[in-house]
């Protein structure tokens, strides 16, 4: 019953997580966003006994990726209209 | 008119998802066995692997033994990934001295804390990998942790460099050690990655025949190559 509960307040929070990321403005909060999403699925592959697939999950989704973003967060623009509105400067 | 269709397309995209989860028994096991009148591979798989492989962890005996081949194939899309980025973003040597990877010094908090932190991380990368066929995880997975432990120190100190020179001898000697020991395989077991699992004996660091050899190399493969595609990344010139 417990696990049921733990279960679906974490399944709330990597929601909550993944629709914050998609609508903020900001990306360095979006990518902390999609950590969030990694960092909880790393966990229900723990718990649903994929302990490989949560190590892989940890690694990669809440360490490498997050930075690569940051990375590239840094090099290009952090406010998501301004860097729409370069784009469409281009075109 | 583009909106119903994005409607429509995403009525069909869902209505397609729904029926094939839907008969999806939730809570069974659908494992199966070789013993039922419909035996699957994940059976087969399951009640064999550790009479003939030898290996604890039937997960790395998939990965490595069966399906070795697509192994090798996921390490060279890995490695194609980093030619391509160090293709792009590579910078010569002349070109590499006003490059600042990072524009501010970080704190000392954070120096002092990812020099303790990186032996450890290091270590429990290096074991993961080492210890593939018997605990969760292996190649990738202890690779990965590797690089994150290069990560805390390239983005934490300034002065800390890797060296391209030996991580491409690595990488090389890696990939050609995987495809050298499948050619083995090929001259004494007759198929490309074949297993000798007579050595050793279960449940030791020494068994699995060549699978935990292999496992050793991916994860020096995966390590280096993560750890190039970090480095050069950081390097580029922020052009602002």
């Amino acid at each position: 019953m417990i696990i049921l509960v733990v279960f679906i307040v974490m399944a709330l929070i990597l929601i909550a997580a993944a629709i914050y990321s998609i609508m903020h403005r900001d990306l360095l909060f979006a990518v902390m966003g999609t950590g969030i999403v990694s960092l909880i699925l790393s966990l229900f592959f723990y718990l649903l006994q994929a302990p490989d697939v949560a190590l892989t999950e940890a690694a990669i989704g809440i360490a490498l990726t997050t930075i690569i973003f940051i990375i590239t967060i840094r090099n290009t623009s952090r406010d998501e209209d301004e860097i729409i509105d370069k784009e469409n400067e281009k075109l | 008119m583009k909106k119903v269709f994005i409607i429509i397309l995403l009525a069909l995209i869902g209505y397609f998802l729904v029926d094939t989860v839907y008969n999806i028994p939730f809570g069974e096991n659908r494992i199966g066995s070789i013993e039922s009148d419909h035996p699957t591979v994940a059976g087969y798989y399951l009640s064999n692997t550790v009479e003939k492989s030898r290996v604890a962890n039937v997960i790395t005996a998939i990965v490595v033994n069966y399906r070795g081949l697509d192994t090798l194939g996921e390490v060279t899309v890995l490695f194609l990934a980093t030619t391509g980025i160090a293709s792009i973003l590579y910078r010569r040597k002349e070109e590499e001295e006003d490059v600042e990877r990072l524009s501010l010094p970080s704190s000392m908090l954070i120096r002092t804390g990812a020099r303790v932190l990186f032996p450890i991380i290091a270590l429990l990368g290096i074991y993961v990998f080492i210890h593939g066929h018997l605990t969760p995880g292996g190649g990738f997975q202890g690779g990965t942790i590797v690089a994150t432990g290069f990560l805390l120190m390239l983005i934490s100190y300034k002065g800390f460099n890797t060296n391209h020179n030996i991580m491409t001898w690595i990488e090389s000697i890696a990939g050609l050690s995987f495809i050298l020991i499948g050619v083995w395989g090929l001259i004494s077991d007759n198929t490309f990655l074949g297993n000798i699992p007579e050595i050793g004996k279960l449940n030791s660091l020494l068994s699995g025949g060549l699978i935990p050899i292999i496992y050793i190399a991916v994860g020096f493969k995966v390590a280096v190559e993560l750890t190039g595609i970090l480095d050069i990344l950081l390097k580029i010139k922020p052009n602002k």
